[in-house]
């Protein structure tokens, strides 16, 4: 028995509704913007039966340089039974660049967090092993941040000329 | 050329074997090594030009192909393969990627494999057609024909 979208927002809004702060869906899908404390207890309560977003397809973050909360992290879910899914946003400032991690939940979360971790810096409190996943060891900054130099290249052997 | 005619004529004869028996290695990292496949196998048949057998280890090798994007992640492992290969070795930049590092001017990607090694041919495009393969092959036979023996005092610098 499929559930509603409209339901799953509903019960959402009515468990969560001092840490979530808008529910929009400018491109069709669903968008909740929620407070960064709350993140385990959303995916909890979306895991469980009858919503069963038992999939997480991405996971990835977003600089705004610019903005008071500068990055953005971006979950995507699927529900396999209800066919349906979710966006899940949290915006973290600089100065206190962590959040929670779904590997508890996930075990696909541990390689995408670290990619994000690589990245863009994000720390993921309780990662079992947040290490670079994509550059090598002795790479300084993070690439994708906005103010990493477009063109600045760590070559890891002398290069000719 | 310098030298009598004993040496140019055996000059000519080493380049002559060496060009026929070109045994390959290919460093195949990208989207360029299916136009390599259609190459070497046999619609276009590089076996024509004496240059059919690939070995896979870099000792055994006289000619690398460097067929794909290079990253600085990457970049000692191709320096440790040319290394490994034995004199004479040619070195082939195969495709947009190994000739400048093509669209990717970023933090991640070296920009032209000769930064780190010498090329003797550089193949553009993206990927590059079969015919232009087979041509810029068939000048690096011509290549090797001119070289004679200097290799052994003219190493190729860093």
């Amino acid at each position: 028995m499929a559930m509603e979208k409209e339901k799953i927002l509903e019960d959402l809004n009515q468990n969560f509704a001092d840490n979530i702060m808008s529910v929009t869906a400018p491109f069709g899908d669903e968008i909740i913007l929620f407070e960064k404390e709350a993140l385990l207890n959303i995916v909890k309560f979306l895991l469980k039966e009858p919503y069963a977003f038992t999939m997480l397809l991405d996971l990835t973050c977003v600089d705004y340089k610019g903005k008071k909360e500068r990055f953005e992290m971006v979950y995507h879910l699927f529900s396999l039974s209800n066919k349906l899914r979710l966006r899940l946003k949290a915006r973290l400032s600089e100065d206190a660049l962590e959040i929670d991690s779904l590997t508890p939940l996930f075990k696909n979360a541990n390689w995408l967090e670290r990619e994000a971790y690589d990245m863009f810096g994000v720390q993921f409190k309780g990662h079992p092993y947040l290490r670079r996943l994509f550059m090598y060891d002795g790479f300084e900054g993070h690439p994708l941040r906005k103010d990493y130099s477009l063109r600045k290249q760590q070559p890891r052997i002398r290069l000719r000329k | 050329m310098k030298g009598g005619f004993i040496t140019t004529r055996l000059n000519s004869m080493l380049g002559w074997g060496r060009k026929f028996s070109l045994f390959q290695y290919p460093f195949i990292t990208a989207c360029c090594g299916m136009e390599y496949m259609s190459v070497a196998c046999a619609h276009y048949d590089l076996d024509r030009f004496g240059m059919g057998w690939t070995r896979f280890t870099p000792r055994q090798a006289d000619m690398l192909l460097v067929v794909g994007t290079i990253t600085h992640k990457e970049a000692p492992v191709l320096k440790t393969v040319y290394d490994q290969m034995t004199e004479p070795k040619w070195v082939v930049a195969f495709g947009s990627c190994a000739v400048s590092g093509g669209i990717y001017d970023n933090y991640a990607v070296v920009q032209g494999i000769d930064r780190i090694i010498p090329v003797d041919v550089y193949i553009p495009g993206c990927p590059p057609r079969p015919e232009t393969i087979l041509n810029a092959l068939i000048k690096l036979q011509e290549k090797i024909q001119k070289e004679g023996h200097e290799w052994r005092w003219k190493r190729k610098k860093y």
